[in-house]
């Protein structure tokens, strides 16, 4: 048995501790939010956070996430998390969708980190989430209204 | 115009006396199609299907006791912003008050949700979805104001040309009555429907024309939305399936001993198109594909390579092919003309690889096929799983849900990977839910294919400069010969689909001659955003760029002579040429290039500042205006200019799909390149003011930004690129 913590919530897993933890999540937990999409960390659609650090799950063995705290875009609550998600909605990032939960896990942890993102950092921090609809230029935009966002909020 | 029948629904659920709570008012536009005509079955899959010539409990919109209204949308929401461009419509003549409306997906039913540009097919495709539409659901959502009017004359007492209707909300002024939707909603449906409607005066637009929020945002950025991806039902497999390595191998021995030893496998099972390994979740399933054994015959596989294709393309482009189009008699011209130049471009083979790969839930039971699926083409598809179930099309009940990008791919006349998932799951125990995954890697190899295609273009220049001669020989392969759709679109040997964006040439030449070859290949092909004009308008945009620089003239005046009379390419191509700054010293290895093209009547023009080093090409600046007719939402217009540009810019710089002796050489993102981040332009987008009736936004963006690349990278380096991907050294 594998005991994990997903957002906040235990679970005890009867599983191979080499499964991913991708799908772990989502068929085992049932939280359908995080997306496979290239089972390689190529694209991003899987991010969850590891104790508040992003990883790929498509790629991240279940055992490795035991006696750590899992995060995933139903569970995201940071402060950031809540700016980012804001204001995707602001600037209506969203096509399909299908990557969008992997770049709000991305682009809050971003600005977990850093504050004040330039368009370098941005493109950084962000060239590992895939979007096939390009919804790029609002993505870039929206993390710059979030950043704003956080940076009122603190005033 | 056609006419339709608007039935009301809900009236018969209410005189039929159910329970209060399901009082309320739905309204169906039942296009004029005999009852005994209709293909599907009506019904939320799920419920029991009533009988054939009776009416459905589904419609376009339901209003319940609590005031939502929620609109049934007929077409898929891939991202390209359909649910809100629909309900938009709806909204608009009913007056709702936008916060209140939802959106749901419609069952499979042609008789009611046929696509009104494709008969009595009910899909989506084409960027019709509003076009088809602008009218219908609009008409859908004032037959409901006028009956919640008629609802609220009858319970006031009072004259119902004294009731107005604003967000929601019906209003009496002289006695100061109001009244909610929903408090309205149980007599409207007891109203009689009105024999017609009068639609608003575009003057007096609230919704239409607004950038109000998408419905279907919030959903998706907290992990919500489902997906097929996401579907699970109580007691349901999964499958993987291992598929030959080249087209036309088959199995010759299968081992399924390694398979069936890991845990949580359940069955191996040989179908059509490879062997299915089926299990409890998703990892066990491709672990036990992974310890598969399976021997194959490639004795009669596919065995050519992307260079063998484009070279027999070559030699075929030698010789005349079918007419497309014929003006004057280029032959003729072009023999006794002394400046001439020719040119030949080429583009590969394109995956769409959609975000969310390939993926289809099924339960079969004894006389019922279920099925979950980012649906895009529901009369066909129900056709084709009928077909091999033995049951008739209205027993296939189908659960449209959101796809996770499609751009073509789930639109296949083959029903390819839902045909495969029903083979596996028939040799299931009867009512057993299976989903079906395709790995990243089984997409990349998935087929269905935009094709390789080859373009000779010739021309010959006048005295000032302009052509008076040109001729295009298109050779590549024809999406639609053996689709139910080639009665309809292929005409005198002529693939529509492969021509569009040629044969509809704007530019005014005295001697024009377009003719097309479509050799046969086994690599199943399949339309891929924008379709015939991801290689007819680079082709025709690059093409126009080299006569206006032989000429020594500007690319931009030079068109727009030829454009003279086509008002609707011109204002796209000045808009962004204004917008662009067209003509401003652009700096060392620096370039700008236009470049403008229609797709599905709609107008597009690119102008692309790119920058060169070290034989990097890099997109640093893109500005787009489009004509689209009346603009329903522009932002969700802007939002699919940025998108499709940013699809074809993949197409341009980095995607490609190549045969090695039969095999594709690509398998998943890391050598199927796609945009990313770091590699997307700025981007901005004018939309040109417009009263004509609305055309669609999902696809006229792709094919204009290559040749638009194309040309900029000429201005920066002086070479001509004339193949996809642009590579540079």
């Amino acid at each position: 048995m594998l005991n994990l913590s997903i957002n906040g919530k235990r679970h005890a897993l009867d599983l191979d501790p080499q499964t991913p933890l991708l799908w772990a999540i989502r068929d085992h937990v049932g939280l359908t939010g995080t997306k496979y999409s290239c089972g390689i960390a190529q694209c991003g659609s899987c991010t969850v956070y590891l104790d508040g650090a992003p990883v790929r799950a498509c790629i991240t063995p279940v055992s490795d996430a035991v006696g750590k705290e899992v995060t995933t875009i139903e569970g995201l609550a940071t402060p950031a998390g809540q700016a980012v998600q804001a204001a995707w909605r602001e600037l209506e990032v969203v096509q399909c969708g299908y990557c969008q939960s992997g770049q709000i896990m991305s682009a809050a942890s971003l600005l977990q980190r850093n504050r004040k993102p330039t368009d370098a950092d941005i493109d950084q921090a962000m060239q590992g989430n895939l979007c096939r609809c390009a919804t790029y230029a609002r993505i870039r935009r929206a993390i710059k209204v979030a950043a704003d966002k956080l940076a009122g909020g603190a005033s | 115009m056609k006419t339709d029948h608007i039935v009301n629904i809900s009236r018969r659920r209410f005189i039929a006396g159910s329970a209060a709570s399901i009082a309320g008012l739905t309204l169906g536009i039942i296009p004029t199609v005999a009852a005994e005509q209709r293909e599907a079955g009506p019904g939320i899959a799920g419920q029991a299907p009533e009988t054939a010539g009776d009416f459905s409990p589904n419609a376009f919109l339901r209003i319940d006791g609590d005031g939502i209204v929620t609109v049934i949308s007929k077409h898929l929401e891939m991202g390209q912003g359909t649910y809100t461009g629909l309900a938009t419509l709806v909204a608009e003549e009913l007056e709702a008050d936008w916060e209140m409306v939802r959106v749901e997906g419609a069952p499979a039913d042609a008789a009611r949700y046929n696509n009104l540009f494709w008969g009595k097919a009910q899909g989506t495709g084409g960027s019709t979805a509003i076009a088809n539409s602008w009218e219908q659901m609009r008409r859908a959502g004032a037959a409901a104001r006028q009956m919640l009017i008629q609802a609220a004359a009858k319970q006031w007492q009072v004259a119902a040309g004294e009731i107005t209707v604003k967000s929601g909300v019906l209003s009496h002024a002289p006695s100061g009555r109001q009244a909610g939707f929903g408090e309205l909603a149980a007599l409207a449906a007891q109203q009689p429907v009105p024999e017609s409607v009068e639609l608003k005066d575009p003057k007096s637009f609230t919704l239409i024309g607004q950038r109000i929020p998408r419905k279907d945002s919030l959903e998706k950025i907290n992990g919500q939305a489902i997906f097929t991806q996401d579907v699970t039902l109580p007691g349901m497999l999964t499958a993987v399936v291992l598929h030959p390595p080249r087209l036309g191998a088959t199995v010759s021995k299968i081992d399924p001993k390694g398979a069936m030893a890991v845990k949580g496998v359940r069955e191996v099972i040989e179908i059509p198109s490879g062997v299915a390994v089926v299990a409890d979740d998703f990892w066990q399933a491709k672990l036990g594909r992974d310890a598969l054994s399976v021997t194959w015959d490639e004795s009669k596989a596919f065995a050519k390579s992307s260079e063998q294709i484009l070279d027999d393309y070559r030699q075929l482009a030698q010789k005349p092919g079918v007419a497309a189009r014929t003006e004057g008699s280029a032959a003729t011209a072009m023999a006794s003309a002394d400046d001439t130049i020719e040119a030949e471009y080429s583009v590969p083979f394109l995956s769409h690889s959609a975000m969310e790969p390939m993926n289809c839930v099924v339960r079969i039971d004894k006389e019922r096929c279920e099925v979950w699926n980012g649906e895009q083409m529901q009369t066909s598809d129900q056709h084709q799983i009928a077909g091999l179930l033995g049951l008739e099309p209205h027993q296939v009940h189908i659960n449209m849900l959101y796809a996770g990008g499609s751009f073509g791919r789930r639109a296949n006349p083959a029903a390819d990977y839902l045909l495969e998932t029903v083979h596996i799951a028939k040799a299931l125990k009867p009512g057993t839910p299976l989903k079906m995954v395709w790995t990243r890697e089984d997409d990349t190899h998935g087929g269905y294919y935009r094709p390789i295609y080859l373009h000779r273009m010739r021309a010959a220049l006048n005295d000032q400069g302009g052509p008076h001669v040109w001729q295009q020989r298109i050779v590549g392969q024809s999406i639609l010969k053996g689709t139910p759709f080639e009665s309809v679109m292929v005409k005198d040997g002529v693939d529509m689909t492969s021509v569009e964006g040629a044969a509809n040439l704007p530019y005014e030449i005295e001697h024009l001659q377009v003719d097309l070859h479509s050799p046969e290949l086994p690599v199943p092909v399949l339309w891929w955003r924008s379709v015939g004009s991801t290689h007819t308008a680079f082709a025709v945009e690059s093409f126009i760029d080299e006569l206006a620089v032989k000429a020594g003239q500007d690319p931009l005046a030079y068109r727009r002579k030829l454009l003279r009379n086509h008002p609707r390419h011109l204002g796209v191509l000045n808009l962004a040429a204004e917008k662009a700054g067209w003509g401003e010293p652009m700096g060392r290895n620096r370039g700008q290039g236009i470049a403008v093209h229609e797709s599905f009547n709609s107008y597009v023009a690119q102008v692309a500042e790119v920058s060169v080093r070290r034989n990097v090409i890099s997109v640093d600046r893109v500005v787009i205006a489009v004509d689209c007719g009346v603009a329903i939402n522009p932002d969700v217009i802007e939002a699919q200019m940025e998108g499709g540009m940013g699809f074809g810019l993949s197409a341009a710089l980095y995607s490609e799909l190549t045969f090695r002796e039969g095999r594709i050489e690509q398998s998943n993102f890391q050598d199927y390149r796609i945009l990313r981040i770091d590699q997307m332009p700025e981007v901005e987008v004018h939309i040109v003011a417009s009263a004509e009736p609305p055309t669609g936004v999902g696809e006229p963006a792709t094919p204009v930004i290559a040749p638009a690349v194309a040309n900029a990278v000429y201005a920066a380096t002086g070479k001509r690129l004339r193949q996809l991907p642009l590579r540079l050294g």
